[in-house]
């Protein structure tokens, strides 16, 4: 015993993750990094729910006859499907995960503004999460994650009151994300950290705050009307009594068209962050691509109405929404050629979050694109609810947000485990999720284009869809295998990995200048800021200055 | 050695013991605070915002219904509470002047007048509810209305559908509103406590101030409902 003792033990430095150990100190904490990572196995535990429900609805579709899964239960598949990749995963991702973790180590603060509405949040997340898994297991939900009255309040037998609570819940706490994040970037900036030197992921949270703030109610109001329609028949929605079933999707797309950007936004600030360190260069166009976030924000509350162009609005209303869904290309746009224009001359290293970020952009223009095609009235009419959506949206949210997601957990991994991940297997990864999700959902886009729609378990009368939705089954298979990896090396890495220099990537950012993991109050000294964001060109340049601090 | 550090720890020293660690100092804390609370009025606003999309289309719809329904609602009822939350957002004031310039038994009782001012308030509303209770005005399977007249249009009938419609969304408005009233009560059941130990001074009564700023919200959000709803084609 003595002798063990006696052995000098490497003294690790204090920092987030052991100056405390326990539940509660986990349960009780405060800290924005612990709530990030509490964040982080909640919605992956949702990441999979939702997985293994995509992966029944592909299953099903393998062959042409209903042979897996009857009517009822499909719909149910697609519905939970959607309402926990929405509502439990993509919308609070990044912003809860990343954001939560980085929005005050990027701006030199100590925490966000507000420490226990941020605990807070999650604990109505994970409310608004059991609720969901207790919805599911008792029977689940068949509305589709749109709840479209009047099916959802006069006719469906399943449980939508309480899928319905449950997205409620789960959406005040990403109200309160939003708001505690708006407060912090206002009032929390280190001195020196203008608005015009915030790195971009700070301006995408910015403007997903915006949304989450001023779209989420609405939703939860419309949410709280169907229930009470649904327990009481008010009529408000109820056309037989005078009300009317499109004002619901009207409310519901007000909040549900700003979404994407929610699930988008913060992509692309991983994504701006990324290229700029993998080009080594300053973003091309920082202001440009910092305003585009605000504009697609303010653009996104404009256009709710092209879900609705078959729902009988009328046609001078939809010519305007859809002019307006074409002027949201425009700031997304934007953002594709500075990034390009950044890779443009940069020293490129293809390391995994780049990989990832090379993903996102060809996927996001694709999804955009074809998005483009949706805002086109003509088109849209042709391809409405048929596989060419689904394509378009899965382009957008998992081809986007979630290789934006990924490739930003590669690109901070480092900083929030003090750890590296096996790189020779995350670029792996980043290639298998490429061509599994791309085999996947190109197929998708065929289906839809010849017509088959979407949310329908049989196709026995058109056997000639089989072998595009076999390709997308068998993609779905490697997109889940590229899913899984990550979890596997990242939990390895947590015991197995290197352990990280406190910038491995020599990336600028005020998160790169603290220790990896960062201690609980994220810097020792309060830092003061005298450079420009991505100052990429003063970090390789051989005299390096020393990082100011004050003193 | 720069002189921000000496400064920051001199601060540090002589801190007020409300200053939360991760705040540089109490204007920071007081800002973040009330911006806090601006902000979460802007999700309120449209919280309400829905409801008051979803009315303003059914109004214009079924003009006259609404106006039928409007006028079986007790309007002397609706203007006293009109009232009573004029009243209180006064007395709110005074509370956060008291805090500001330490007059703890004018906080203390302007506090108190306000939550007494809320609960006759939601006493009202009670027996408001009460009523339309009776008079089967309630929505759901024991709804009627029934050979109720549209002002102005002698012989003309309200559709009790489309009146079934004005009162759901008179009693969830009017529901959400009490709802907020009562959190109201609650947050300045707190602020009593908090005045009564006597935690509030000049230079910490940021609570005061953001609770004050959610009561004058529900307050207008009241100044809004009270026309809408009571005040349909109404004619002396």
């Amino acid at each position: 015993m003595s002798m063990e003792i006696a052995i000098p033990q490497p003294v690790e430095r204090e920092n987030y993750l052991n100056k405390e150990y326990g539940v509660w100190s986990w349960l009780l904490t405060t800290d924005h990094k612990r709530i990030a990572l509490l964040y982080l196995i909640s919605i992956t535990f949702f990441f999979f729910i939702g997985g293994f429900f995509a992966l029944l609805i592909r299953l099903e579709l393998l062959t042409p006859a209903g042979d897996l899964v009857q009517a009822d239960t499909y719909n149910k598949l697609f519905s939970m499907h959607g309402i926990v990749m929405i509502f439990f995963f993509l919308v609070p991702s990044i912003p809860a995960v990343l954001g939560n973790f980085l929005v005050p180590l990027m701006i030199g603060a100590k925490d966000l503004a507000f420490p226990r509405i941020n605990l807070l949040s999650w604990y109505l997340y994970i409310i608004g999460g059991a609720m969901m898994v207790h919805c599911m297991l008792t029977g689940g939900v068949d509305t589709g994650w749109t709840f479209y009255a009047p099916f959802s309040t006069n006719f469906s037998n399943t449980k939508v009151v309480e899928a319905a609570l449950a997205v409620f819940v789960a959406g005040f706490s990403s109200i309160l994300t939003g708001l505690n994040f708006v407060v912090t970037i206002h009032r929390m900036r280190a001195p020196g950290l203008t608005w015009s030197r915030l790195p971009l992921f700070i301006w995408a949270h910015y403007a997903t705050s915006i949304i989450q703030l001023l779209g989420t109610p609405v939703l939860a109001i419309t949410l709280t009307l169907v229930a009470a329609e649904r327990a009481l028949h008010l009529g408000i929605f109820d056309p037989k009594l005078g009300g009317d079933p499109v004002l619901f999707q009207h409310l519901f797309w007000f909040y549900s068209h700003p979404a994407v950007y929610i699930m988008i936004l913060p992509a692309m600030g991983v994504i701006s962050e990324i290229i700029a360190c993998f080009s080594r260069k300053r973003i091309f166009g920082y202001s440009f691509v910092a305003f585009s976030s605000i504009a697609i924000a303010v653009f996104g509350f404009l256009v709710w109405a092209h879900h609705m162009f078959v729902a009988g609005t009328s046609v001078y209303a939809a010519l305007v929404f859809s002019l307006l869904s074409y002027a949201v290309a425009v700031p997304s746009a934007i953002k594709v050629f500075n990034w390009t224009a950044t890779l443009y001359k940069g020293s490129i290293h293809y390391d995994a979050p780049m990989l990832y970020a090379f993903g996102f952009l060809g996927l996001f223009t694709i999804g955009g694109l074809t998005g483009l095609f949706l805002a086109a009235l003509g088109i849209d009419v042709h391809v409405t609810d048929t596989y060419f959506v689904v394509a378009h949206f899965h382009y957008i949210m998992v081809g986007g947000a979630v290789m934006g997601y990924l490739g930003g957990m590669h690109f901070w991994w480092p900083k929030i485990s003090g750890r590296l991940y096996p790189e020779g297997w995350a670029r792996l990864a980043a290639l298998i999720v490429f061509v599994g999700f791309n085999l996947t959902f190109f197929p998708q886009f065929l289906l839809g284009y010849l017509g088959m729609p979407r949310r329908y378990y049989d196709y026995s009368h058109m056997p000639e869809f089989q072998v595009l939705n076999v390709l997308s089954t068998a993609g779905a298979t490697v997109l889940g295998v590229g899913y899984l990896l990550p979890m596997v090396y990242f939990l390895w890495s947590m015991r197995y990995g290197k352990p990280a220099s406190d910038n491995p990537w020599n990336a600028a950012g005020l998160e790169w200048k603290t220790a990896s993991p960062p201690p609980t109050f994220n810097f020792d000294e309060e830092p003061v800021v005298t450079w420009e964001a991505y100052n990429y060109e003063e970090l390789d340049a051989p005299h390096k200055e020393e990082v100011p601090v004050a003193r | 050695m720069p002189d921000s550090t000496v400064v920051g720890l001199h601060h540090e020293e002589h801190q007020h013991p409300e200053l939360l660690h991760h705040f540089a100092d109490a204007q920071q804390q007081r800002d973040a605070s009330s911006l806090g609370m601006w902000v979460f009025l802007a999700t309120e606003v449209m919280f309400f915002g829905g409801l008051f999309c979803a009315y303003l289309i059914y109004r214009r719809w079924y003009f006259g219904d609404f106006a039928a329904a409007s006028k079986t609602i007790n309007m002397g009822y609706g203007a006293t509470n009109t009232a009573v939350l004029i009243c209180s957002s006064l007395t709110v004031v005074l509370a956060v002047w008291a805090a500001q310039t330490a007059r703890r038994t004018l906080l203390i009782g302007s506090l108190i007048v306000t939550m007494l001012l809320g609960v006759t308030f939601l006493g009202i509303k009670g027996i408001e509810y009460r009523e339309k209770f009776v008079e089967h005005h309630v929505p759901g399977a024991s709804f009627s209305f029934e050979n109720e007249p549209i002002p102005g249009r002698p012989g003309q009938y309200a559709n009790p559908s489309h009146a079934q419609i004005f009162f759901s969304l008179y009693f969830v408005m009017t529901g959400l509103h009490a709802l907020h009233m009562i959190i109201g009560l609650g947050i300045f059941l707190w602020l009593l406590t908090m005045a009564w130990k006597g935690r509030f001074t000049p230079e910490y009564h940021t609570p005061v101030e953001i609770g004050g700023l959610y009561w004058h919200f529900v307050d207008i959000v009241w100044i809004y409902l009270f026309p809408l709803l009571y005040l349909i084609d109404r004619h002396p």
